[in-house]
């Protein structure tokens, strides 16, 4: 049943659904809802959550948490997603699976509270140290941030890779209808997680177990850091996802993702009143990136040029141009430091260029 | 022919990189003796540093989790919530690990009295590094950070880790020791053994700090490097007991 949500609980009690017992962050506006709703709700559901000292700890005990074989998160905004960076190198080195939010605020620095999409090149180009991804998924509504974060667990799980899903405070504040979907059991997936080989959750077959990122020998490193990228050639295959919204007979190609691309639609809608075929290609995930897509409609005789929208000053636009790779026109229209483009902003930048 | 002392089986055959003299290999030597006359070795986790005991990893037979540096009782915090409650559940550290980058996740671990144990190996210095000064270098001694002696006026003061964490409600059992000689290895041993009891009775965090010798950092034979923690480090940094709620509650 649809019921009238805010984004940021919608997306705790999808966590809950999806199998996640275990929560650990530190508050920042805008996405304390979360925190401030797993705090009662996992004891509910015997699970637990720890408000930490601290984001470099939160991140931490996820590291924990998921060494030990739990489904485990945390949440955070844009400064403390900095802090975690090291903890998130460390969870992908060590191959753990865990899903972490970071409704995007302005900055740089403490920056601002508004809705931003200024951490795209930190969630999707590594963050922390080293060669490694997360996976990135970029919700544009509350519903698709709860179908998102309820399949996140299982793809973490399937690679052991952390995954990332991007908000901003627009999302995590709205109120929108969502179904949050049924309750997963739980029971078989704990009993699969002690069973696998690596969990180390303190199982008695006496073969201990490990835990581990370091690997001191360079050709050991090397050989693991290429497994790796094999496994995200494999992610690439078969979890990139894209929506593409009017695009049949688009000339003009609008690229967006989250809350911009809402914006967009509305003024595509407005556009093609006015008689100007204007379409969308909106990446879902953000790593892998639909480069493919993009490619596909730069090779269409029918695109006339791309125009890329974030709230940034262009980070998203340069996989956009690698993807177009000169094929046609690459624009980028931004707004920063929390303000967002209006629908009628963008109908008169097509229309008059700026 | 009987056997009348034995390598534990908690050690794994795996030889430890450690220096001659070094405290770390005879601290994990009591850890393991002391899990196995407990009958806590089965099921048992533990968190290894950054720091010369990286390796603990290859060194403890049970499950063992390689921690970012400092972090380890943030990790064991959330290992302790999703492990069964009887498992033990310990943290090794150095000092640059547990007092300097991960002295947040050290106190707030204590203030939740989280029901770990945290082994906490102060030898002064930056062993793995190669010298630095460490945050229990103690007045006058040199490091390769400040060549001349640790002058507090411009390197700031070592900390009393053990003292300042007896103030806080959390922690259980705090408790240092020394490993210079076969009397003290025995008192160190028997703390470690309390440590563990305390967890085993779910009252919360105990903590054994451990003077310790680096004989490489500090240029010195194993003989002089134990030398100078009874004559140097014992009487700047006290061996005892500084909490302990089982007396309380007696
Ligand atoms: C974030 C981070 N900073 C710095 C280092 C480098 N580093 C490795 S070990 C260490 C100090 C270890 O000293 P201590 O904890 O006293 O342990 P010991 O080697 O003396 O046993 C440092 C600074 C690191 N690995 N990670
Ligand atoms: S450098 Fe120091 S602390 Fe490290 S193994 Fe050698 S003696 Fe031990």
């Amino acid at each position: 049943m649809k019921k009238l949500w805010k984004g940021n609980e919608a997306i705790a009690e999808a966590a809950v659904a999806a199998g996640c017992r275990y929560f650990f962050g530190y508050p920042i506006t805008p996405q304390n809802e979360i925190p401030e709703y797993l705090s009662w709700r996992l004891f509910e559901v015997g699970g637990a959550f720890i408000q930490a000292e601290s984001e470099l700890s939160a991140i931490n005990m996820v590291y924990g948490a998921a060494s030990a074989g739990a489904r485990a998160m945390t949440s955070s905004s844009s400064p403390g997603i900095s802090l975690k960076q090291e903890g998130i190198s460390y969870i992908a080195a060590a191959e753990l699976p865990c899903v972490i939010v970071n409704m995007m605020r302005s900055g740089p620095g403490l920056g601002g509270i508004q809705a931003s999409q200024g951490d795209y090149f930190q969630a999707t180009k590594g963050g922390g140290h080293g060669d490694y991804h997360c996976i990135v998924y970029a919700p544009s509504t509350v519903q698709e941030f709860v179908d998102i974060i309820y399949n996140a667990f299982d793809v973490a799980d399937e690679y052991r890779n952390p995954v990332m899903i991007i908000g901003d405070g627009m999302l995590g504040q709205m109120m929108e209808p969502a179904e949050i979907p049924p309750m997963k059991d739980t029971s078989k997936m704990f009993e699969k997680y002690h069973k696998d080989e690596w969990a180390t959750c303190g199982h008695s077959d006496g073969k201990p177990r490990i835990i581990n990122s370091l690997r001191i020998e360079p050709d050991e490193n090397e050989e693991f850091t290429l497994r790796l990228y094999k496994k995200y050639e494999e992610i690439a295959k078969k979890e990139t996802k894209v929506e593409e919204y009017r695009m049949d007979d688009a000339e003009i190609v609008f690229v967006a993702y989250g809350s911009v691309a809402r914006i967009c639609k509305a003024a595509i809608v407005e556009l093609r009143e006015q008689g100007i075929k204007a379409g969308l290609i909106r990446p879902i995930t953000l790593y892998p990136y639909p480069t493919a897509t993009i490619e596909k409609a730069a090779k269409s005789d029918k695109v006339k040029k791309f125009v890329t929208v974030e709230m940034s000053m262009g980070q998203m636009v340069e996989d956009v141009r690698l993807a177009v790779n000169g094929k046609k026109p690459v624009e980028f229209y931004g707004r920063c430091g929390g303000n967002v483009m209006m629908p009628a902003d963008l109908v008169k930048y097509i229309k008059e260029g700026k | 022919m009987k056997i009348i002392a034995d390598k534990p089986k908690m050690l794994t055959e795996t030889p430890t990189h450690y220096c001659p003299g070094c405290t770390h290999g005879i601290v994990h030597r009591l850890i393991a003796e002391v899990l196995e006359e407990l009958g806590k070795t089965e099921g048992a986790i533990g968190i290894a540093p950054v720091g010369c005991a990286v390796y603990a990893y290859r060194y403890f037979n049970c499950d063992m989790i390689e921690a970012a540096h400092g972090r380890a009782p943030a990790i064991s915090s959330a290992v302790r919530r999703v492990v069964n409650p009887d498992n033990i559940i310990f943290c090794y550290q150095g000092d640059g690990d547990c007092a300097s980058i991960g002295m947040a996740e050290t106190v707030h671990a204590a203030m939740r009295g989280e029901n770990i144990t945290v082994i906490f190996i102060n030898n002064g210095i930056y062993g793995m590094t190669g010298g630095q000064m460490a945050p229990t270098t103690m007045p006058g001694v040199k490091a390769t950070t400040c060549i001349y002696g640790r002058d507090p006026k411009v390197y700031g003061n070592p900390v009393h880790l053990s003292e300042m964490l007896a103030t806080l409600t959390g922690p259980a059992y705090i408790e240092r020791v020394a490993c210079y000689d076969v009397p003290h290895v025995k008192k160190a041993k028997a703390a470690l053994k309390k440590a563990f009891t305390v967890q085993m009775e779910k009252k919360g965090l105990s903590f054994i700090e451990v003077l310790a010798s680096c004989p490489t950092n500090f240029h010195m034979t194993p003989i002089e490097a134990m030398e100078f923690v009874k004559t140097q480090a014992e009487p700047f940094y006290p061996l005892g007991v500084f909490k302990d709620i089982t007396k309380e509650e007696n």
